[in-house]
C-alpha cells in the first residue's frame, strides 16, 4: 500500500466511525465508543476460563481455527487426490461434472442436519461441514487445472519413463499448482464463512458460538466486536494462507 | 472479562443458632464448598434435626441458641443414631459410576433447578464432583445432543421426552422424566401496538412465535386461542423461533407476539419491544414446563449417578422453591457461562416484582414455581393435547406411556426418603381455563373441544 492508499484509507475508516456515531447516537444501536469499550474488556483478558459456557475471546479463537484446519486440510487432501484423478480423464470428468456442480451450489450449512442426524455428534458434524465447505472449489480448480496441463510436459514425463507417483510430484502438482492454490484459497474462505454459522447452530465453542452466546443477551456492542473478531481473523488466516500459497506456487 | 457469580452455597450447619433451615435446605452462604461426602453428611445432619424440630426453624434456632452447638449435637445423638442415619444415606446411592456427567441446558429460568445446581454446589453435594452443564442454542439441539448421548442428562420442554419416547419429531428412543424442573413461568408477550386487545378473538390474524412444537408453550398457546374461539391452524401462524429471537422478530415487527418461557417475556419489556398480555398461571395455575430428563439407556447403565443426580435436582429444585433463595439464584445464573441475561431481568422474573411492559408493577410470586413432581395426569394431559392438535395419531395408550415416561412413583419415594411430601396419588384432575380435565377420560375430553384437528 502506498501512502496515498493509506492516507485514503485511513480517511474512508474515519468517515466510517463518523457516520457510524452519527447514525448511532440517540438511537438504541451502540456507539463506536461502546463497542470499544466492550472490546478492551473482552481482549484485557482474552485467555481467562470461567466454565464450559464461557472462555476468553482468544480461547474461542483457537476453537475456531483448530476446527477450520483440520476441515480444510483434510478435505483439501481428498479434493487434490480426486481432482487430478479426475483431470487425468476428460470421460469421467464429463460423467462426474454435473454431480460436482450440484453438491458445490449447496450450502455446507444445508448439510447440517442431516450430517447431525447420521454422526450423532456436534463436534463432528461442524468437522464435516467445514469439510463440505473446502471440497468443492479445490476439486473443481484441481481438476480442470490438471485438465488444462499442456501435452508436452506429460509426453516428457511419458519419454522419461517417470513412475506415476514421481509424474504426480513433478509435473502434475507444480504444473496445475497455480489453479489448485486458487482453489484452496477459496476453499479456505468458504470454510470460514461456513464455520461461523455451523459453531452458532451446534453451540460448539468458537467465535459462532461466542456470537450466538452474546446474541442471546441482545448484546449488541458484544455482537459487534464478535462480528469484527470474525473479520480480523478471517483476514490474518487469508493472509497467512497467501504467504504459504505464494512459497507453494510455481510459475511456467 | 468474565463474571463472577456469587459463591457456591453449602450446606450450613445445622446446629448454628444463625443459619436457616427452611425447606431442609441451608440459605446460601459464602463459606467455602465443602466436598461431596461431608456435604451429605451435613444434608444427613440437617434432615434429622428438622425432623426432630418438626419442620419448625424458630423453635430449633432457639434450641441451639440455648445449648449451643457441640452440645445440642451431643443432646441428639443420643436420642437419634446421627451415624448411622449419615451411612445409610451414602449407602442409599453407592459408587458413582460418572462424576463428570455432562447435563444440556438452555439458557431460560425454566430450566433453574438443573443450571443453579452447578454454582451453588447441588451437583457436588451428591458426590458429581465434576458435573458440567452445556448449554444448547436451540431445542432442536437439546433433542439432537440427548439422542446421540453428547449430554447424559437433559433439560426439555415437558413434552418432548414423551414425544421422543414415541418417536415424534425424533428417533425413538425412550426418555425419562425422573422430576420436574418448573411450574408456570410462561406469558403471553405482544407487541407494544397491541395495547388494544382483550382477548384471542382480538389475535385473529396474529403471527405468534413459540420454540418448540413438542412444548407446554404450543400447546398452552394453541389450547388458549381455541378456548377463545380462534382456530390456531386456520386463523393465525404459529411460528417456531429461539426464543432471543423472538425478542428482536417482535421489535422488528415481523411476529405480533409470542408464548415464550422466561426470562424472554420479561426481556421483551426490558427491551421496550413489548408488553406481558397474560401469564400462563392465568391459563392452567400450576402446569408443567420443563422437564429433567434422562435417556432410559443411560439411567439404566450408570444406575448410581442417576440416582445422586435424582437426589441432586429434587434438592435444588425444593430449594428453588423458596422465595427467600431466588435473588441469590438469580445472581447465580445470570452471568455469562450460564443464562448470559442482565440480572435484573433474571430477579423480575424468579421473584415475581416485575413490569408488565405498560406501566404497571405486578406482584405475583407464583409466576414461576419449581416442584419436582412430574404428575403422570399432565403427561396424559400433554397426549391429549398432542393427539388433538395431529402431532400424535390412532389409538393412544395413555396411562402407559405416561408412567413411562413421566416417574412419579419413583420421584415421590424420593422425595418422602429426602424428607419431603409429595403428593399421594400420581394422577388429579387439573382444571384449565374453568374446563376440568380427567386423566381418566382423555378421550372424550378431546372430543368436548370444538376446536380441534383430531
Amino acid at each position: 500500500m502506498n501512502s496515498k492508499s493509506l492516507l485514503l484509507c485511513l480517511l474512508f475508516g474515519a468517515v466510517f466511525l463518523a457516520l457510524w456515531q452519527l447514525l448511532a447516537q440517540g438511537s438504541e444501536m451502540p456507539t463506536p465508543g461502546q463497542v470499544a469499550s466492550v472490546s478492551l474488556d473482552f481482549l484485557r483478558d482474552p485467555f481467562y476460563d470461567a466454565g464450559p459456557n464461557d472462555k476468553g475471546i482468544a480461547i474461542l479463537a483457537a476453537y475456531s481455527l483448530v476446527r477450520l484446519i483440520s476441515g480444510f486440510v483434510l478435505a483439501s487432501v481428498v479434493a487434490v487426490v480426486l481432482g487430478v484423478v479426475l483431470g487425468r480423464s476428460q470421460t469421467l470428468f464429463a460423467a462426474v461434472n454435473p454431480y460436482i456442480q450440484i453438491l458445490r451450489s449447496i450450502s455446507p450449512i444445508a448439510w447440517m442436519p442431516l450430517l447431525l442426524y447420521s454422526v450423532k455428534d456436534s463436534e463432528m458434524t461442524a468437522f464435516f461441514v467445514i469439510f463440505m465447505a473446502s471440497l468443492w472449489p479445490t476439486l473443481a480448480n484441481t481438476a480442470f487445472g490438471v485438465s488444462s496441463i499442456r501435452r508436452e510436459y506429460l509426453n516428457v514425463a511419458a519419454i522419461l519413463q517417470m513412475k506415476p507417483s514421481e509424474k504426480f510430484f513433478k509435473v502434475i502438482l507444480p504444473a496445475a499448482g497455480p489453479a489448485i492454490v486458487a482453489g484452496l484459497k477459496i476453499s479456505m474462505g468458504s470454510a470460514w464463512v461456513a464455520l461461523i454459522p455451523a459453531e452458532a447452530l451446534l453451540g460448539s465453542l468458537g467465535l459462532g458460538y461466542f456470537v450466538w452466546n452474546e446474541w442471546n443477551n441482545l448484546s449488541l456492542p458484544s455482537v459487534i466486536f464478535a462480528i469484527l473478531t470474525i473479520g480480523v481473523v478471517g483476514v490474518i488466516v487469508d493472509w497467512l494462507f497467501s504467504r504459504l500459497a505464494r512459497r507453494l506456487a510455481y510459475t511456467d | 472479562m468474565s463474571q463472577h457469580h456469587a459463591g457456591p452455597a453449602s450446606l450450613a450447619d445445622p446446629f448454628s443458632s444463625s443459619t436457616r433451615l427452611a425447606h431442609d435446605h441451608a440459605a446460601v452462604s459464602p463459606s467455602s464448598p465443602v466436598d461431596g461426602e461431608s456435604a451429605m453428611l451435613r444434608a444427613v445432619e440437617s434432615s434429622v434435626v428438622r425432623k426432630i424440630f418438626g419442620g419448625n426453624d424458630v423453635s430449633r434456632r432457639s434450641f441451639m441458641k440455648m445449648l449451643g452447638a457441640s452440645s445440642a449435637m451431643a443432646v441428639i445423638s443420643s436420642i437419634f443414631p446421627l451415624d448411622a442415619a449419615k451411612a445409610m444415606a451414602l449407602d442409599a446411592i453407592g459408587p458413582i459410576e460418572k462424576k463428570d456427567v455432562k447435563i444440556g441446558f438452555m439458557p431460560l429460568t425454566c430450566g433453574t433447578p438443573i443450571v443453579m445446581a452447578h454454582p451453588m454446589g447441588f451437583y457436588k453435594k451428591y458426590g458429581l464432583t465434576e458435573a458440567q452443564p452445556y448449554k444448547a442454542s436451540g431445542w432442536a439441539m437439546i433433542r439432537d445432543w440427548a439422542v446421540s448421548g453428547q449430554t447424559d442428562y437433559t433439560q426439555m420442554l415437558a413434552p418432548m421426552p414423551i414425544a421422543m419416547t414415541l418417536g415424534l419429531g425424533s428417533p425413538k428412543m425412550p426418555f425419562l422424566t425422573p422430576a420436574l424442573e418448573n411450574v408456570n413461568g410462561q406469558a403471553i408477550t405482544l407487541r407494544m401496538d397491541h395495547k388494544g386487545v382483550k382477548s384471542a378473538k382480538d389475535m385473529k390474524g396474529f403471527v405468534f412465535a413459540v420454540p418448540f412444537d413438542y412444548s407446554m408453550h404450543n400447546l398452552l398457546l394453541r389450547y388458549y386461542l381455541a378456548e377463545g374461539g380462534v382456530n390456531p391452524d386456520t386463523e393465525v401462524q404459529i411460528r417456531i423461533l429461539p426464543p432471543p429471537e423472538m425478542v428482536a422478530n417482535l421489535k422488528a415487527g415481523n411476529i405480533d407476539g409470542f408464548l415464550s418461557p422466561d426470562p424472554f417475556n420479561q426481556r421483551a419489556v426490558y427491551e421496550k419491544a413489548g408488553f406481558i398480555f397474560m401469564l400462563t398461571r392465568d391459563i392452567w395455575p400450576g402446569h408443567p414446563c420443563c422437564a429433567f430428563t434422562s435417556s432410559k439407556k443411560f439411567a439404566e447403565e450408570a444406575p448410581n449417578t442417576f440416582k445422586a443426580i435424582f437426589r441432586a435436582i429434587i434438592d435444588a429444585t425444593m430449594f428453588s422453591s423458596d422465595p427467600a433463595n431466588r435473588k441469590d439464584i438469580a445472581r447465580a445464573i445470570a452471568p455469562r457461562n450460564y443464562l448470559n441475561q442482565p440480572v435484573e431481568v433474571v430477579e423480575q422474573v424468579l421473584t415475581g416484582e416485575f413490569p408488565d411492559g405498560l406501566g404497571n408493577m405486578c406482584h405475583v410470586p407464583e409466576r414461576i414455581n419449581f416442584d419436582p413432581f412430574p404428575w403422570d395426569s399432565m403427561a396424559v394431559w400433554i397426549l391429549s393435547q398432542l393427539k388433538r392438535w395431529g402431532y400424535l395419531k390412532g389409538d393412544v395408550d395413555y396411562r402407559g406411556i405416561a408412567e413411562q415416561v413421566f416417574l412419579a412413583a419413583d420421584c415421590a419415594s424420593v422425595m418422602k426418603e429426602m424428607g419431603f411430601t409429595p403428593p399421594a396419588s400420581a394422577y388429579k384432575k387439573h382444571v384449565i381455563m374453568g374446563k376440568e380435565f380427567d386423566p381418566d377420560k382423555p378421550e372424550e375430553y378431546i372430543k368436548s373441544f370444538a376446536v380441534r384437528k383430531a
